[in-house]
């Protein structure tokens, strides 16, 4: 890193340390919900439109009933409606769940640019965070511990699904649903009602990652705030194997990787730092050619999916 | 009330004078049947001859237009599978029902209808563990089942059905994946459950072996009706056999003319991945003669679908040679037009045909641009509709018409349509897989009746199969492929079905 000023290096880690955590929340709830909903077999390409109708929603409703956390509940509400829209359409007959998805994903856009015009301007609520640095003289580290509470919401969410698909009924059906139809429907499960379901939820996961954007980080609400959140989470759950633990660590790094921008940025770095904002975009790619083979499925992928069939 | 409490083991139950129709075709016609308490009792009877709808009826699938059933000598009302369920009656699928991603234990207790919403796995495991002790034989609970072998899945389903307190176990062909040995290992173990008064069983089949060798009893139905049964010991397997077949005379197999020529196919040194990528298929010195049937046998999954992908050209091989007539085999159509190599995959209307079009353009794709020699630019629909209709007329391909689509036909005619396209022409190498999988008897002796026509005059075949009787019928020379490798082969003659079985099994 010879480009870097002396001195520079811990600045810079501890910029992306703070930005892993303030990037990797948005990732971490959209990537939940994509896991969620791909575990019952289906997949939702519509996360991002959900995302922005979530951020929009929940930017306007904080706006006028000034409460961050009413706004986060409209957003989930939102993306939970979405999450409906797209699981009762693709229990039809013939529908593709892919198709459905980037229908979703241009009418979730489209719907929230649409009603979101009158609130760029204003100025609503943003989410309270912990200061967790309190104890550092270092003013960079303390701004790097502030957390907000919806990141730590979410790795509680995530330990809470990982148990629940273990060691719950309700999860094992999940499991069972989005792995073997045959052996669901021998077995009695409602597969329509769990797919239904598990997209319903995983949009509310997606529309509260929405809220996130508009109502902390960056904090405000525009038609350029997500940066194809919604779809890297389907990149993000391959290289977490499904496992929504292992979607912690896959935020973080995306997160890590969308902080280095801004990290280079913020010591003073004028040339080429704009290439390291590509960086999450790289990764994207790379996880998914190195994760790819034509001759193998991927291991851990539900059997119902319809990337992996 | 007593009669029919769940805790008394096995019951019986009799279906009387059940009537099945869908629409103006009559599936089941007053067919009676009983299973005794305790009784092992075969249900023989070819494709189409309304087994699966008897069942489906007993199961409660179907609502039969008449007829009813008896259980435990008191008519039982069963409108789902939920109410057969509660009556104890249980069945094991020709499919596995078992979710591969989950552990044998999950899979156990997601079955169960009495699972907590949060579950106690402490618990759970105590008692799972004390069931599979007093079972005959057992599974290691953690497994996941995507890894188990064939048996071990069929053995853990009809465990799955014990679990859930069944009293009659419907088995649906459930040999069908299995070796001869894993076969005979589960069929004992449910003879043994018979006997010890657990569970009655009502087993599907068309293999006369096993039911010669295990059930007591036997009904034998033929397009839908009730043709006939008894006590197996009374009963020869060509008295069941004719009832089955009835007054059918079958394409005989032509005799074998003629002994073999040269090398036509050498497989030297062959090294491929796996489709699971975590295992190597390799092949060694196999080599076809002309005017020989050479037989792959193996139990599906131990590298004969690899092998064919690499024939074919769908699977890169790492290293080996293969040599057609001592030219390197490169899959291309090119070569293929110049060596005469032909193809018959196994599930031809998913791997040999595109479902969509059209009969006549399924059997034109070998020659649509060009039916003599060289290529054409513009098609000529006259000539290839010509030549479709002369190919579907000499296979008896029997169709509506040229221009229906080819998924519209039944799957013996699919496979006539896609012999027909395979085997017109000069044939020097025709490599095959599984041709007569879920066809009718007489479709299954008119393609193998093909097939050793087509070594008689003169081709080299290649016959990989998962029925172990085809493979001995038609084949001039038996390999047995396990693990990805060769281990077995001898000629025809001198071949032993209980040794393959070992060998499929794994024996080295």
């Amino acid at each position: 890193m010879s480009f870097l000023p002396d001195g520079h290096l811990s600045s810079v880690a501890i910029a992306m340390l703070g930005g892993a955590v303030r990037v990797s929340t948005p990732f971490l709830f959209v990537s939940l919900g994509e896991c969620l909903t791909e575990k019952s077999g289906r997949i939702n390409l519509g996360l991002e439109g959900t995302l922005i109708f979530g951020a929009m929603s929940g930017y306007a409703v904080a706006f006028m009933t000034g409460s961050a956390w009413a706004g986060v509940g409209a957003a989930a509400l939102a993306g939970a409606a979405f999450g409906l829209v797209h699981g009762l359409l693709c229990s039809l007959p013939r529908v593709n769940d892919i198709a459905i998805g980037i229908a979703l994903m241009l009418f979730g856009m489209g719907l929230a640019f649409y009603f979101g015009k009158g609130f760029i301007q204003p100025v609503a609520p943003t989410l309270p965070s912990i200061n967790l640095g309190w104890w550092s003289d270092s003013p960079q580290l303390r701004s790097a511990l502030r957390i907000n509470a919806l990141f730590l919401l979410g790795i509680v969410l995530a330990l809470g699904m990982a148990w629940m698909v273990r060691a719950t009924r309700i999860g094992l059906i999940i499991r069972t649903v989005g792995d073997s139809s045959d052996a669901a429907r021998a077995l009695g499960f409602r597969l329509v009602l769990v797919r239904v379901a598990s997209t319903s939820a995983g949009g509310a996961l997606s529309g509260i990652a929405g809220a996130y954007l508009s109502l902390y980080y960056p904090g405000s609400w525009n038609e350029g705030i997500s940066s194809g959140q919604g779809l890297m989470a389907v990149a993000l759950v391959i290289f977490a194997r499904w496992n929504p633990v292992g979607c912690v660590w896959a935020a973080l790094l995306f997160g890590a990787a969308g902080a280095l921008g801004p990290a280079l940025q913020s010591v003073g770095i004028t040339q080429g730092y704009y290439l390291f904002f590509a960086a999450p975009y790289l990764l994207t790619l790379g996880v998914l050619i190195a994760t790819s083979s034509p001759n193998r499925s991927m291991s851990g992928a539900p059997g119902e999916l319809s990337i992996t069939r | 009330m007593r009669a029919l409490s769940l805790d008394e083991g096995a019951i019986e139950v009799e279906a009387v004078g059940m009537t099945m129709r869908f629409g103006s075709f009559t599936a089941l016609d007053s067919v009676s049947i009983r299973v005794r308490a305790g009784s092992f009792h075969a249900l023989l009877g070819e494709n189409g001859a309304g087994k699966s709808t008897l069942v489906k009826c007993i199961m409660g699938y179907y609502q039969p237009s008449e007829g009813g059933i008896l259980v435990a000598g008191r008519e039982a009302r069963i409108s789902d599978p939920r109410a057969a369920h509660a009556l104890g009656l249980g069945m094991v699928y020709q499919h596995f029902t078992l979710v591969p991603a989950l552990s044998v234990a999950e899979n156990l207790i997601i079955a169960a209808r009495d699972t907590q919403g949060i579950i106690n796995w402490r618990k759970a495991r105590a008692r799972l563990s004390e069931f599979m002790a007093s079972m005959p034989f057992s599974i290691p609970l953690d497994q996941q089942v995507a890894t188990l072998a064939a048996g071990e899945k069929q053995k853990l389903e009809i465990l799955k059905q014990l679990w859930l307190g069944r009293k009659l176990l419907i088995l649906d062909e459930p040999t069908s994946v299995l070796t001869p040995q894993e076969a005979d290992q589960i069929l004992g173990h449910v003879r043994d459950l018979c006997r010890a008064g657990r569970i009655s069983v009502l087993m599907i089949t068309h293999k006369f072996r096993e039911v010669m060798a295990f059930a007591d009893e036997v009904s034998v139905l033929r397009r839908g009706r009730y043709v006939g049964g008894g006590v197996v010991a009374e009963l020869s397997q060509a008295q069941m056999s004719a009832m089955m077949i009835g007054a059918v005379t079958l394409a005989q197999p032509s005799p074998r003319i003629g002994q073999r020529e040269g090398v036509v196919l050498e497989i030297g040194g062959l090294c491929a991945t796996d489709r699971s990528g975590l295992k190597d298929i390799s092949i060694d010195g196999l080599k076809v003669h002309a005017r020989e049937i050479v037989g792959i046998a193996g139990i599906s999954g131990n590298g004969q679908k690899e092998l064919m992908e690499v024939l074919t050209g769908e699977r890169p091989r790492r290293a080996g040679h293969v040599l057609v007539k001592g030219v390197r085999w490169d899959a291309s159509r090119a070569k293929a037009r110049r060596l005469n190599v032909r193809f018959l995959p196994e599930e031809p209307l998913r791997n040999a045909c595109a479902p969509r079009m059209s009969v006549a353009e399924n059997i034109g794709f070998r020659v649509f641009d060009g039916l003599g020699t060289g290529t054409q630019f513009w098609l000529r629909p006259a000539e290839l509709r010509q030549h479709a209709a002369q190919l579907v007329r000499q296979f008896g391909v029997k169709t509506a018409s040229l221009d229906a689509p080819i998924s519209a036909l039944s799957g013996g005619n699919v496979q006539r349509a896609v012999l027909a396209r395979e085997l017109t022409g000069k044939v020097d190498l025709l490599v095959i897989s599984n041709p007569c999988f879920g066809l009718d008897f007489s479709a299954v002796s008119d393609i193998r009746a093909r097939i050793l026509a087509a070594r008689n005059s003169g081709a080299a075949v290649l016959l990989m199969s998962e029925d172990l009787d085809e493979i001995l019928e038609l084949s001039d020379r038996v390999l047995v492929m396990s693990e990805g490798r060769i281990t077995y082969d001898r000629p025809v003659a001198q071949a032993h079905i209980h040794e393959i079985g070992a060998f499929m099994g794994g024996a080295q």
